[in-house]
């Protein structure tokens, strides 16, 4: 967006006055800043190995793939993560679910996720509709070849059964029961997945079952 | 043979001091950077950091030692040498303790009653530029060179004030040995500290041999903005490290210098007097130099985080345009106060005017050189604003 004239705020060089020709005025008050920093000394840096980063509730590392509340993946293997992603990171092999998981057609035979392809932009996680890929606080990922950075579907339930218990990873799911992940009309509202500002758009679209903000469902008059 | 004894203890303990001070400055001068950053600085080697000039020692002498095939090897060699060896001799004159009183094994200058001890200094500091100036040159490399090339310049240009603001203490004091400088002032008590008598001078001589020791912020030969390194950029290992104690001996120089030359050396009232004998006066009187001169050197660390580097031609302005007629003028204060032998209070208040004045000229002289471009200006400033008003008109 390109300024308009009214926001650009021209300014005159300010004349220089006698104190501040003769340079000393400005060096003894530019002493005392530099001094009252040495004298109270707080430092802003956060010494890592040691002390932990406060990271922020939106932080998005590394995946993990949640599990329902009979311990089985709760991905539906609908491809939409994978559809969605920038970076195409994410493969996945479909297979009929077993017998006797009757809530779903498909599961993932194989999920695989490339970390080192990912961009960490969070789209799997909004994409997925049963909220079964979510990203952790993770932050600190390593490994000593690529393909240890090749995450496969028990590596990333792994990721879960190591991060659902840490506060700042809570599941985020509200929808209960895995259920059809195309029932949209009999799902409760809930919170989008991600921290979203209440003016935001998506916070106050009103589909059932997707996304309720803070804000008052609205109807966009888009023309 | 006591003397020969002595004489070698002195330069043993200067020669070993030295580098080691030089190197826990540094570490003082980088924890000082981080706290006026709000950083922590160097905490890992030791505790807070203590043994980080150790590990930096060691790592500059395991470093791998590149020459490069396209350097003057001789001159390349020899320029960190000399920079190391000018600015160590210049501190053969410097007393760096009460002279008068220290004990019989030990003796607080290395060449005593040397009656040109000023001009000595100046005259070895000053060759200080070759070391830069032939690194520079003997590295054949364009940066190299356009770092030495404002070395040289500024050295020679500050030079000038440095000389000048001098020569007024040396005028006012009767000769340039700076024991008997010290001395004097020692006498004439605490209002008898030069500072009182020629704060202009104190001013000039402190900024110019900051200016001398390319210390910050007049360290444009060594920006790593424009030049990468400077005149050392095509320098490592410890070639690199015997340039930065040479610059950091000659921090120490500058200090010890303005703390004799304007502060009265190890003289202050009430403990250090020239009348007191107590034992172990020398001990307490070299305390009270080394605290003058330690306030000196962080107010240089200070002033290196505090003021902004200067442009290249504002360097030269402040050198030729506003230090060196000033300097001059207060010599010649000085001359009219000695031959009419009128009181050190003439020479305070004709400082200050004369610091007056050269604001107010200054001011005047910026103020002119703003109008004359202001038209200019202005419309260049207009333009832009009718451009993008015209543009975003049509969006409406």
């Amino acid at each position: 967006m390109s300024e308009s004239s009214k926001q650009v705020k021209w300014v005159e060089e300010p004349e220089l006055g006698f104190w501040e020709a003769t340079f000393v005025p400005a060096i003894i008050q530019g002493l005392k800043t530099t001094l009252n920093h040495v004298i109270s000394h707080k430092a802003v840096t956060e010494e890592y190995p040691e002390v932990k980063p406060d990271l922020p509730l939106h932080y998005r590392g590394v995946h993990r793939l949640n599990r329902d509340e009979k311990d089985r993946v709760k991905c539906v293997a609908c491809m939409l993560c994978a559809t969605a992603c920038p970076a195409r990171c994410i493969t996945i092999e479909a297979a009929p679910a077993p017998k006797d998981w009757p809530d779903r057609d498909k599961f993932p035979k194989s999920f695989v996720l490339d970390e080192l392809r990912c961009i960490y932009c969070g789209m799997c996680e909004e994409a997925c509709p049963v909220d079964a890929i979510e990203l952790t606080h993770i932050y600190d990922l390593t490994g000593e070849n690529r393909d240890d950075l090749m995450y496969d579907r028990e590596k990333l339930l792994g990721v879960y059964d190591e991060t659902k218990d840490n506060p700042r990873d809570p599941v985020r799911t509200k929808r209960g029961k895995l259920g059809a992940a195309a029932d949209f009309q009999g799902l409760p509202t809930l919170g989008p997945a991600t921290d979203v500002a209440g003016n935001d758009r998506s916070a106050r679209t009103g589909t059932s079952g997707v996304i309720a903000g803070s804000g008052a469902p609205a109807k966009e008059n888009r023309s | 043979m006591t003397e020969i004894l002595v004489t070698l203890l002195t330069v043993l303990v200067v020669v070993g001091a030295i580098p080691g001070v030089c190197n826990y400055l540094i570490l003082l001068e980088r924890k000082m950077a981080a706290w006026m950053q709000d950083r922590v600085g160097p905490n890992r080697v030791g505790p807070w950091g203590l043994l980080q000039p150790l590990a930096d020692g060691i790592k500059l002498l395991l470093k791998e030692e590149v020459i490069p095939g396209h350097v003057d090897r001789a001159l390349y060699i020899m320029a960190p040498m000399i920079s190391v060896f000018t600015t160590m001799l210049a501190l053969a004159v410097v007393p760096f303790g009460p002279v008068e009183d220290a004990p019989w094994w030990l003796r607080f200058i290395i060449a005593p009653n040397i009656d040109i001890g000023l001009v000595f200094i100046f005259a070895i500091t000053s060759l200080a530029v070759y070391g830069i100036i032939l690194g520079g040159w003997a590295s054949n490399s364009k940066y190299s060179a356009l770092g030495a090339l404002r070395a040289s310049a500024q050295v020679v240009s500050y030079e000038i004030p440095l000389g000048m603001s001098v020569l007024g203490i040396a005028l006012m004091s009767g000769t340039l040995n700076l024991e008997q400088i010290q001395s004097q002032q020692a006498a004439a008590g605490l209002l008898g500290w030069n500072i009182w008598i020629q704060p202009l001078a104190c001013l000039i001589f402190f900024t110019s041999s900051l200016a001398e020791a390319n210390r910050l912020p007049f360290d444009l030969a060594e920006c790593e903005q424009e030049l990468v390194g400077g005149w050392h950029t095509e320098y490592s290992a410890l070639k690199w490290a015997l340039f930065f104690l040479g610059e950091y001996t000659h921090v120490i120089t500058i200090s010890f210098l303005t703390s004799i030359l304007f502060f009265g050396g190890w003289h202050f009232p009430g403990i250090a007097t020239a009348e007191s004998t107590y034992m172990f006066a020398w001990l307490v009187k070299l305390m009270v130099l080394m605290t003058k001169v330690f306030m000196c050197i962080i107010l240089i660390m200070l002033l290196r985080w505090t003021i902004p580097r200067f442009r290249f031609d504002q360097l030269m302005e402040l050198a030729w345009k506003i230090m060196i007629p000033l300097s001059l003028f207060n010599v010649v204060l000085v001359m009219i106060c000695r031959h009419f032998e009128l009181s050190n209070v003439w020479l305070l208040t004709g400082s200050v005017t004369m610091f007056c004045v050269w604001g107010i000229v200054s001011t005047n002289m910026r103020r002119s050189e703003l109008q004359a471009k202001s038209p200019g200006y202005r419309m260049a400033a207009a333009a832009p604003v009718a451009a993008t008003s015209a543009a975003s008109g049509g969006h409406h």
